[in-house]
């Protein structure tokens, strides 16, 4: 459970400031799969990166589960990275050295599992993308869609209670974006996982069961999706 | 983040550059191998000293005419001694002392030896058949001077190999006459092999009777005493009795200097070890100058891998996982330049000399290796603790964004 209140986010740079958010509120229940939708430059980034504790708010209260997060400090926020989210972003952020089992494996590396269980469960979770037969293969030698395949494995090998995802369809064709939302989707259906994905397109934010809309750094329309795609 | 796995993918990101990793790592191999090589240089000189001295025979005083304030200072070159020392003064002070063991006289000097036609300048030197022993040289055949020669003024005299070789070659010389100066000697022993001490060739000299070399000289002046003490504990006891005997004779004035070995030795000990000091330390420069090539190309390193940092962070990695990663990497490149320097300067220590055409005694000892060992370590550390640092306290939103 997600509870944002009043969260603004100032970015000061030399003498002029950026207000990116400017008292955004959201609650955000267990199991919800949430489209956020606005122009660019609106703040959807920003807003991202606060609930997934990359970042902390100027201002405001962000409660995680109950536990006010906003003054945590950046180990504290590491552990809640690495045991509670996931995180798919547009442009993959994969390691280019490693090989796909290996990128899937890193957040097991900085967890509390044990180091010979590493390789079960990245494996486990290539499977449930269906890259079983790409273990090794390099980022460079896997397609845009397969790379993407890759993170949402990596995002969800710790088994986060909730995914975001900046627009991870961004760069990719219309097929394999939709490849990548029906996996979201079943993540969302089958596990209970909440996923929240910042996204430009109208008919990816049907994939969700809820539309937030954002401008100038604050909510102004918070939707119900009716019968959503499958 | 556990340790094992820590140091798999410092390992691999090292790998990953491997001629950047190696040539970063050839700075530190250089000042290792340059802290080891002129260590076992300057302690090879000082172990060489040491033995020299010893050969030269141990628990010895020393007395030259002439006073020299300088404790411990080399023995005076100069003979021009106010007061003279005399035959008499070394018998009286080995009479008169109770620490003393021996009290030899030596007469030395340059002197022409001529053998049928061949003839060549030598050093002769006067003594006691003592000067033996003191000395710690043998004989190889016939006899030494003895006692009776001294007494009797005999003109006997010993040779030393380089001396016998070059005037009799092969050619027995026991019983031969030769001529030292104008007088006639029968050669009545040949020295064994002794070699060069401290620049002093042992074996290009001739020993005669000290009377009969005084004749020779014609001088009662000696060279100096030796001396040698029952009991080395009783050193600083001997030198004191010594002084006290010798002022009294000398109509209280201290005209002469007693030198120990131990004195000798303790000064060049300390030279040698300010030496090797120095030496090491230069070296050391060029160790922290390959400390800041690891600084340098880690700072690259952080930079280049700005987004990995971002990507390990977002994903859960904490300062500590990130700092420890970056600090491995340096303090490998600098442990295992460390080994390599370490096993190239002591393979070169050991391997070196045997193709220089001049002598040098090296000794790899323990303390350089640990001390290159650690001091490369250590470099790894200071130099790689500010660009891990720096990678530690990345901003994961700026460093995933970074291209
Ligand atoms: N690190 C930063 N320093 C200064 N200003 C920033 C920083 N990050 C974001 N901003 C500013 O904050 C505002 C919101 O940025 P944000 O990235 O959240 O937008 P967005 O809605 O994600 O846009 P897009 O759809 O283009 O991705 C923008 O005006 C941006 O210029
Ligand atoms: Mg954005």
């Amino acid at each position: 459970m997600i509870v944002l209140k009043d969260i603004k986010k100032r970015y000061q740079m030399g003498d002029q400031s950026i207000d990116a958010l400017r008292g955004a509120s959201l609650v955000i229940k267990e199991g919800e799969f949430i489209s956020i939708m606005g122009p660019s430059g609106s703040g959807k980034s920003t807003l991202m990166n606060i609930i997934g504790c990359l970042d902390r708010p100027t201002s405001g209260s962000y409660k995680f589960d109950n536990k006010e997060v906003s003054q945590l400090n950046d180990d504290e926020l590491a552990s809640i990275r690495n045991e509670k989210i996931g995180f798919i972003f547009q442009s993959f952020n994969l390691l280019p050295r490693f090989t796909a089992i290996k990128n899937v494996e890193l957040p097991l590396i900085y967890s509390r599992v044990s180091s010979n269980e590493w390789h079960k469960t990245a494996l486990d979770a290539m499977k449930s993308v269906g890259l079983e037969n790409r273990l090794n293969h390099k980022p460079s030698e896997l397609s845009g869609g397969q790379q993407q395949r890759v993170a949402i494995a990596r995002a969800l090998v710790n088994n986060p209670s909730i995914i975001l995802a900046d627009e991870p369809t961004g760069n990719l064709d219309s097929k394999s974006g939709e490849q990548i939302m029906k996996i979201l989707q079943g993540l969302n259906e089958d596990k209970g996982v909440t996923i929240i994905l910042v996204t430009h397109e109208p008919n990816i934010a049907q994939f969700s069961k809820r539309i937030i809309h954002i401008k100038d750094g604050a909510v102004i329309k918070d939707e119900k999706v009716t019968n959503n795609r499958k | 983040m556990n340790i094992n796995e820590t140091f798999k993918v410092s390992l691999e990101a090292l790998l990953a550059n491997k001629i950047r990793s190696s040539l970063t790592m050839l700075g530190v191999i250089i000042g290792v191998t340059a802290v080891i090589l002129l260590v076992s240089v300057g302690e090879g000189a000082r172990l060489y000293i040491e033995t020299e001295l010893t050969g030269l025979g141990s628990n010895l005083l020393i007395v030259t005419p002439g006073k020299v304030d300088t404790r411990g200072s080399f023995r005076p070159h100069s003979v021009g001694a106010i007061r003279k020392l005399s035959y008499d003064d070394a018998l009286f002070i080995k009479r008169r002392s109770q620490y003393l063991k021996e009290a030899v006289p030596v007469i030395l000097g340059t002197a022409n030896l001529k053998y049928k036609n061949l003839s060549r300048d030598i050093t002769v030197i006067g003594l006691t058949p003592e000067y033996l022993q003191l000395r710690i040289l043998k004989i190889e055949s016939g006899s030494f001077v003895t006692q009776v020669d001294v007494d009797t003024k005999k003109k006997v005299i010993v040779l030393g190999r380089t001396a016998k070789r070059e005037l009799f070659g092969n050619e027995n010389a026991l019983g031969k006459l030769v001529t030292v100066g104008e007088s006639r000697y029968r050669v009545v022993g040949i020295m064994s092999k002794k070699g060069v001490s401290l620049g002093f060739d042992f074996d290009d000299v001739v020993f005669i009777p000290v009377t009969s070399a005084g004749e020779l000289f014609d001088t009662d002046k000696l060279f100096e005493i030796i001396t040698s003490v029952k009991n080395p504990e009783n050193l600083d006891k001997a030198i004191a009795e010594i002084k006290e005997l010798l002022i009294k004779r000398h109509s209280n004035k201290e005209d002469f200097t007693i030198t120990s070995q131990s004195d000798i030795l303790s000064t060049m000990q300390t030279i040698l070890t300010i030496m090797t000091g120095v030496l090491a330390g230069i070296a050391g420069i060029s160790l922290v100058v390959g400390g800041i090539g690891i600084m340098n190309i880690m700072l690259v390193s952080v930079r280049e891998r700005t987004r990995e940092i971002g990507i390990r962070k977002a994903v859960g990695a904490k300062h500590k996982d990130i700092l420890i990663q970056f600090l491995i990497e340096s303090i490998t490149l600098s442990v295992v330049g460390g080994i390599i320097g370490i096993i190239i300067g002591a393979g070169s220590s050991v391997v070196i000399p045997f193709f220089l055409p001049f002598y040098l005694p090296t000794e790899v000892t323990l303390w350089s290796v640990l001390l290159a060992f650690f001091f490369s370590a250590a470099v790894g550390i200071f130099f790689g603790i500010y660009p891990a640092r720096k990678a530690s306290l990345l901003d994961p939103i700026e460093s995933l964004r970074y291209e």
